[in-house]
């Protein structure tokens, strides 16, 4: 039996069922890992034998459980074989690299398989034609710059990370600043951070439906429309205001990264030492000043990871545009636009626009890396 | 000999106080904070914050004709409770697939796609925190910069490894064909590994060296270890890596449009797919996404204290 028949099998069977079933059968293949892990380190030649045995089978067995050819599966044997005579000589002792393997390889083989290789597949992918099969330079990333309707998918997303990390940070370290030490902290906490359980499309529905829009003279459903029709304004279609209609995507966003940026900073606002407010607060400082000049100093490092977070959150943002427009009125975005080209079967393009995001959010992720490395020799 | 305790006079907040455990008996920076503005302030954002979600639960439990012609504010104007939003809810879909059959779908994505990645991290972060090899920090390093791999960058390579079986163009295993979910659980696990191996590499190698010693000369191996020592010490460090795994594979739209097609799509999919054909139908739009929300509100709500520490770890994933 392969594992493609194993998951046919399986998919026939009730889900409920399929979890029980797929979850135990990998659990068992983990116990049976951790076993021999155990033993291999023993001495005496039954454990030497057993050794041998997962050595030379164990890989060929996984290459013919998934049916690869039997040509390979014979060289992972042989590479086995190799292997136990390697292990046996070991530094460590008979076994010690055999552990090693054990703990080590399924992480490895499926990171190399499904995260390692496909992205240098990508960047390859960026510059070939649609089918990927002829090499084609440059002339992927000279199509998106030189639409017009592409240029605008950068610039979008350009704006998502300027906007949303900024007012996401200012609106979150504000609330947290106003709610902190007041009785019923922990009630207004979960209010604002209850969006983050939320999936990006739920919260896409939950604005669609605050911005839903009807004709003047007939009642408003939506409520923000409603407001507007209170103080005297007439109707208003925000998801169909180019350019606006961005920025009423960002609020969906900024709505949810609140939450986060806001428990971040409580955190690091309780951390603030009281003798330095008081100190201010003895010299005759108000409170914005002991704000500005005590609080802010002393929570820097949080403000820079949750600012980076966020940043790197909006420019990968796909979910939230696919739900609300699915990039229509000019709201697309790369991380959106890099689905569509791969829709229409525009493996090239998709692979370009990829390529862009990654190279954008590079930079920000290795600064958020540096600081994260800083903040901890600090403590 | 004993002590016994010094009977101090306290009055009732300050005894309350003792007994709650709080800290800080003279709490005298409070006042700094409790200007009527800053609370006004407060209370606005909350009030802004909850609003949105307050509006969709009350709709979805109103009469579709209601919903069509007022809004949830007039609620009290126009009275009407029932549960049919639901009930047509759970039937509406595409020619494959009804909204119940997604839910459910949705749990049998999330809970292998949640069990399957921490359990092979787990075996990794252990190696890499307890076991001494050449180029260790290399390898990990290596592992941690994964992380800043948009999955963008993955997802149409490993889609084609699963429809051709091909490596870099070689043929190396036959291909999977439309299985099931399992393209859905490889390709979560996949994509949350380096996360979750750097997660639970932290707590694993915070467990002090004294107690994996004293196994050791016990005589336990590896194995042992991990079983007796790095799972029970850890649990609760998994449970809070496992919310957010859970919450995250629950929430998420891309990989599941990738890889999770026809019968075997999660909500998330087919509310998104309704958002785009039925954009108008509110009366199922609702509550098809309080449907969807429930779940991970009801994970939030009960597990608040590892939801916290999850999602506070993992917020970069992506």
């Amino acid at each position: 039996m392969t594992i493609q028949d194993f998951f046919r099998w399986l998919s026939t069977l009730n889900p409920w069922l399929e979890i029980v079933v797929i979850v135990g059968v990998f659990l068992a293949v983990v116990a049976l890992i951790l076993f021999l892990i155990e033993i291999a380190p023993r001495p005496g030649r039954i454990y030497t034998i057993i050794r041998l045995i997962a050595c030379v089978v164990g890989p060929a067995l996984v290459l013919v459980i998934m049916q690869s050819w039997i040509e390979a599966a014979a060289a992972a044997a042989v590479l086995g074989l190799l292997f136990f005579f390697l292990d046996k000589r070991a530094k460590g002792g008979a076994g010690s690299i055999f552990q090693l393997v054990g703990f080590l390889t399924p992480a490895l083989a499926l990171l190399t398989v499904g995260l390692i290789i496909p992205t240098i597949q990508t960047i390859f992918q960026a510059f070939m034609n649609k089918t990927g099969t002829t090499f084609v330079g440059f002339e992927n990333f000279a199509w998106i710059f030189t639409q017009p309707q592409n240029v605008r998918v950068i610039v979008n997303t350009i704006i998502w990370v300027l906007v949303a990390p900024v007012i996401s940070t200012i609106a979150g370290l504000a609330y947290a600043y106003f709610i902190d030490k007041t009785r019923g902290e922990k009630f207004y906490k979960i209010l604002v951070f209850m969006p983050m359980a939320i999936s990006f499309v739920g919260a896409s529905i939950i604005w669609r439906f605050m911005y839903t829009a009807r004709p003047e003279g007939q009642n408003q459903i939506g409520f923000l429309n409603q407001v507007i029709v209170w103080f005297g304004g007439d109707p208003y279609n925000f998801l169909a205001d180019d350019p606006w209609n961005t920025f009423w995507l960002i609020v969906v966003f900024i709505w949810i990264q609140t939450g986060f940026a806001m428990v971040v900073l409580s955190a690091a606002i309780k951390g603030v030492p009281g003798e330095q407010l008081e100190a201010a607060e003895l010299d005759g400082t108000n409170a914005w000043q002991r704000f500005i000049n005590v609080v802010v100093p002393g929570i820097r490092p949080a403000l820079i990871v949750v600012l980076t977070t966020i940043s790197i959150g909006s420019l990968k943002v796909f979910d939230i545009v696919r739900t609300m427009t699915a990039g229509a009125n000019s709201t697309s975005v790369l991380a959106n636009e890099m689905y569509t080209q791969f829709r229409s079967f525009e493996q090239g393009r998709s692979a370009a626009f990829a390529l862009i995001l990654f190279v954008l959010v590079l930079p920000i992720v290795v600064y958020n890396a540096v600081q994260l490395k800083k903040q901890r020799e600090i403590r | 000999m004993t002590v016994a305790p010094a009977a101090l006079s306290v009055d009732d907040q300050t005894a309350r106080r003792v007994k709650r455990g709080e800290k800080k008996m003279f709490t005298g920076t409070k006042k700094r904070l409790s200007s009527p503005w800053a609370t006004a302030a407060a209370l606005i954002i909350a009030a802004v914050w909850t609003v949105p979600t307050f509006g969709l639960f009350l709709t979805s439990f109103r009469p579709r004709e209601f919903i069509n012609t007022t809004g949830w504010w007039t609620i009290f104007e126009n009275w009407g409770f029932t549960l049919d939003n639901y009930a047509t809810a759970l039937q509406t879909g595409n020619s494959q697939l009804n909204m119940a059959g997604a839910f459910v779908n949705s749990f049998a994505i999330t809970i292998p796609a949640t069990v399957l990645p921490i359990a092979i991290a787990l075996l990794a972060a252990y190696a890499f925190a307890w076991m001494d090899f050449r180029g260790k920090n290399i390898l990990f390093i290596g592992v941690f910069a994964l992380q800043i791999v948009p999955i963008q960058m993955a997802l149409i390579p490993v889609l084609q490894f699963f429809a051709r079986g091909e490596i870099l163009g070689f043929p190396v295993i036959e291909a999977f064909g439309s299985v099931g979910y399992a393209q859905v659980w490889i390709a979560h696990t996949i994509f949350g590994l380096p996360l979750v191996i750097y997660l639970l590499h932290n707590f694993v190698s915070e467990i002090p060296g004294e107690v994996i010693e004293a196994a050791r000369v016990d005589g336990a191996g590896h194995g042992q270890i991990f079983f007796r020592i790095i799972l029970p010490l850890t649990a609760p460090a998994i449970a809070s890596v496992a919310i957010f795994q859970f919450l995250w594979v629950w929430n998420d739209l891309l990989v599941a449009l990738i890889f999770a097609d026809g019968n075997v799509a999660p909500i998330t999919k087919l509310l998104a797919e309704m958002t785009g054909s039925r954009g108008q139908d509110w009366y199922l739009l609702t509550a098809g996404a309080f449907i969807a929300l429930i779940v991970p509100l009801i994970v939030f709500l009960s597990l608040q204290r590892f939801f916290v520490r999850g999602l506070l770890a993992g917020s970069t994933k992506g």
